[in-house]
């Protein structure tokens, strides 16, 4: 049975305690258990590790610890090993029992399992080193990998609830607004508004019950730093929800969590029933006389939802719409009480303003966006993961330095960021730096920090596309503009990739576009041209091709393209005739094969199976399909 | 397991009613749980049978229209019976850009059925999802609990053959 945490003395005492125990151990393994590494077998890996530390009788000396994301998830499983910090990436289960004997038992390195520079080949044992983590500043992030998410001890050895004892034992409600208004903390979930700002407006707003609320909805595709924080350290956003609930004169609250992070729920319920055992939710916290308790709720899958009035219609029990906002929901939001509602990573930051004040804060980043923000880069670039990097940071150095670059030596083309309410921004801003109102005015958004890399193969056309596609299936329908508006940009854009664009089209767009971001009720359908306009702005040639030329330059757009099988480089092995779904290859042995283009529907299998060694399929766009060779024999031995 | 439960729903079985009652009464029986309420019932039974709805309407008092409502707006319900195992490939963006229309093509040559369908002998259903969250690793796929980066098409063909 834990004792209840009565005074902030206790809290520091609890932590020294904590601090002393850990100095016996001689060595630390850390194996990150995060979605992605999960995904690459993290919990065998885990398990085995355990099994081989009591074989060799290390347990006394060697703990064993599973972490949340530590972000570099596509190179997982990783495995940490402290106090050298060498970081193992691709770790599988078969090199578990090496680690042990070779790098924990005999101190020496096992050079494969090291990152390696693509360029130089170099390989790096250091995590520090290490250019994706080189470059960053994970002031937020970082404590991941110090953390059990199960284990509330970890986050307390580490400073945790420390803010949220000076608070209640130094400062006012008022004093904690001011403070936060001072270190200028902008909304990580998209909009970028003060989050200082909003908690006062709630505060004064009339009303005995307030209520604060913590948005996990994520929904914007691409991106998933909110799930990496909550599953890897709920604590810290329940540290930042306790304060904000304070500030504000909250002793309720809620978590939205989407339905698709079942790991984050599962860690946040177990924060919220330890957080309580230890006297930092419920009654009296830290023998104060501040209350707070806290439900989580999980979402049903809507898009919409994220939105600040239809997330608390969902949390009401009610079909998730947003509602006009002439009052906003800091006035009259669940059950038409006073709510205030943050993103995890802008409550993850509370606890770092209040310990290092304001200032220091505020010393972090550009003039109007303070702090870091966490990136989600994804998509085509070398080193993926999530990254946090100060605000003011280029977006060339996140691409480059941080990610490595583009892979296969292909060229950048552009970088989308903000999700299905940002947009593209193309080579020539590759220097612009990260700042909320940058973003904004060369017609994109921070969003919520999704940057998706798009290389030289992406048809900027299909991307536009994909977007009004994932808005229409999203719009909850409630106002015109957006429901039937986004139905018509995305109707013409299908057009325009079946190559049956016309040359208005492109005005046309633009007119509808400005209709729906003026008459929508709210946000998703405010910005959900953005994609739209930004593609057309900054790749105009690229919609051109395919309108008047009737070619997808990229090759993407099915209905522009043809599946061609190269006569000189057909050998007749036959994988594309047994695959083919439509029965549109034609051929037998040793004989070329050709597509017949009328049965084709260009799946994309045949390209898929032809082996490498051969690279026989090709795709057309705008140009016609060579004739098929009247003796289509292929001579013996010629493979 | 879906399919048990749900011949006893047809059959009005008394313990799957029970769960229902239960799973209110774990949440006070209020309405303000109504989706978390929904989510478990369709835990239990993989779907949500018209019976399980009408039995509900009557545990919280809540009109079916207003049930209903909420069953067709969000997209995790499912208002007909669901596969044992249940494929969700992602068309996120990160994915996408990666090739994720490829690997549907995949799934659905292999499954033979397009997303939002179910195979006839209840094996499967197919669906697609917005973002799974694990956008490093796209193009990416779930396969019930588990997710899959980038699996070729001889390792779904052995996965699925894993899924009874
Ligand atoms: C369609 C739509 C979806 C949204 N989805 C999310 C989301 O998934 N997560 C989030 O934090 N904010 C989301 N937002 C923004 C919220 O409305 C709200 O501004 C935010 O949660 C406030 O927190 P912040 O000020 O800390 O950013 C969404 C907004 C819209 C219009
Ligand atoms: S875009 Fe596919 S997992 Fe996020």
């Amino acid at each position: 049975m834990v004792r209840k945490i009565k005074a902030p003395k206790d809290l520091s005492k609890l932590k020294e305690t904590l601090l002393a125990k850990r100095n016996v151990v001689k060595s630390r393994v850390v194996v990150c258990g995060g979605t992605g590494c999960l995904a690459y077998g993290s919990k065998k890996v885990f398990e085995l590790f355990k099994e081989e530390i009591d074989r060799h009788n290390l347990f006394a000396e060697v703990e064993l610890k599973n972490s949340g994301c530590h972000g570099f998830c596509e190179n997982g499983v990783v495995v940490l090993l402290f106090p050298q910090e060498i970081c193992y990436l691709r770790v599988r289960v078969e090199d578990v029992a090496e680690i042990v004997s070779s790098t924990l038992i005999k101190k020496e390195i096992i050079t494969r399992l090291l990152f390696q520079d693509l360029n130089s080949g170099e390989r790096i044992a250091k995590e520090a080193e290490i250019p994706f983590y080189k470059h960053q500043s994970q002031l937020v992030f970082g404590s991941n990998r110090f953390i059990d998410p199960k284990e509330i001890n970890d986050y307390i050895a580490i400073g945790g609830y420390e803010a949220l004892a000076k608070v209640l034992e130094e400062m006012t409600p008022q004093e904690v607004i001011e403070e936060v208004k001072k270190a200028n903390v902008r909304g990580r979930g998209g909009g970028g508004f003060p989050a200082g700002i909003k908690w006062e407006t709630t505060r004064q707003a009339p009303g005995e019950i307030k209520y604060a609320v913590v948005n996990c909805d994520e929904g914007d595709p691409g991106a998933y730093m909110d799930r990496s924080i909550m599953e890897g350290n709920p604590h810290r956003v329940l540290e930042g929800l306790i304060i904000n609930a304070y500030a504000i004169g909250a002793s309720e609250g809620f978590i939205y969590i989407r339905q698709e992070y079942p790991l984050a729920t599962e860690n946040t319920l177990h924060a919220i029933s330890q957080a309580q055992e230890y006297g930092l939710l419920g009654k009296n916290i830290l023998g104060s006389s501040f209350h707070f308790s806290v439900t989580v709720h999980r979402g049903a899958g809507a898009f919409v939802s994220g939105e600040s009035s239809a997330l608390m219609a969902a949390i009401e029990g009610r079909v998730g719409q947003p509602r006009p906002k002439y009052t906003r929901t800091a006035v009259s939001g669940i059950w038409g009480r006073p709510s205030n509602l943050n993103n995890v990573e802008t409550l993850a930051n509370i606890p770092l303003v209040i310990n290092r004040g304001a200032d220091w804060y505020s010393s972090i980043g550009t003039e109007n966006s303070k702090g870091t923000k966490i990136f989600s880069l994804v998509g085509n670039v070398n080193n993926t993961g999530l990254v946090e990097v100060p605000m003011g940071t280029t977006i060339r150095e996140i691409v480059y330095d941080i990610g490595g670059g583009i892979p296969g030596g292909k060229e950048f083309k552009a970088v989308q960021i903000g999700g299905p309410s940002g947009g593209c921004i193309p080579q020539q801003f590759l220097d612009m730096p990260i700042d909320f109102d940058e973003f904004s005015k060369v017609g994109a958004m921070m969003g919520s920090g999704g940057m998706i890399v798009m290389d030289e193969e992406t048809c900027m056309v299909d991307v536009a596309r994909y977007f009004l596609d994932f808005l229409a299936e999203e719009s909850c329908g409630k106002c015109v503009p957006c429901r039937e508006g986004i139905k018509q940009l995305l109707a013409i854009l299908q057009r325009i990739s079946r190559g049956e664009g016309n040359e208005g089209d492109l005005s046309v767009l633009e007119e509808l576009a400005d209709v729906i971001s003026d008459a929508s009720l709210c946000a998703l359908g405010q910005t959900a041209a953005n994609p739209v306009l930004t593609a057309i702005k900054y790749f105009r040639e690229e919609y051109l091709a395919h309108i008047l030329e009737k070619r997808c330059p990229t090759k993407v757009c099915q209905g522009l393209i043809t599946y061609f099988i190269d006569p000189e480089k057909c050998r007749g092995c036959g994988a594309c005739l047994k695959n083919c779904p439509s029965e549109a290859i034609d051929g037998d042995r040793r004989q070329i094969h050709v597509i017949l283009q009328d049965k084709c529907i260009k799946c994309g299998i045949c390209a898929d199976v032809c082996p490498e060694k051969f690279h026989a399929v090709r795709k057309l766009s705008g140009e016609p399909v060579p004739a098929v060779p009247l003796n289509r024999e292929i001579c013996r031995g010629e493979n | 397991m879906a399919t048990a439960n749900f011949a006893s729903v047809k059959n009005g079985g008394m313990d799957t009613f029970g769960k229902i009652t239960e799973i209110c009464l774990k949440y006070g029986g209020e309405e303000s749980y109504l989706i978390q309420i929904l989510l478990e019932i369709q835990n239990e039974f993989n779907w949500l049978p018209k019976e399980a709805m009408l039995r509900l309407q009557d545990e919280l008092h809540v009109p079916l229209p207003r049930l209903y409502e909420i069953a067709t707006f969000y997209k995790v319900f499912s208002l007909i019976p669901r596969g044992r195992n249940l494929i969700k490939v992602c068309t996120g963006t990160a994915c996408h850009v990666r090739k994720a229309p490829v690997l549907i093509n995949r799934v659905i040559q292999l499954l033979r059925i397009k997303p939002g369908e179910t195979t006839d002998d209840l094996r499967f259903s197919l669906e697609t999802v917005g973002c799974l969250g694990c956008c490093a690793l796209g193009p990416v796929l779930l396969i019930n609990s588990e997710y899959h980066s980038n699996p070729t098409t001889s390792q779904l063909e052995k996965l699925f053959s894993e899924c009874l």
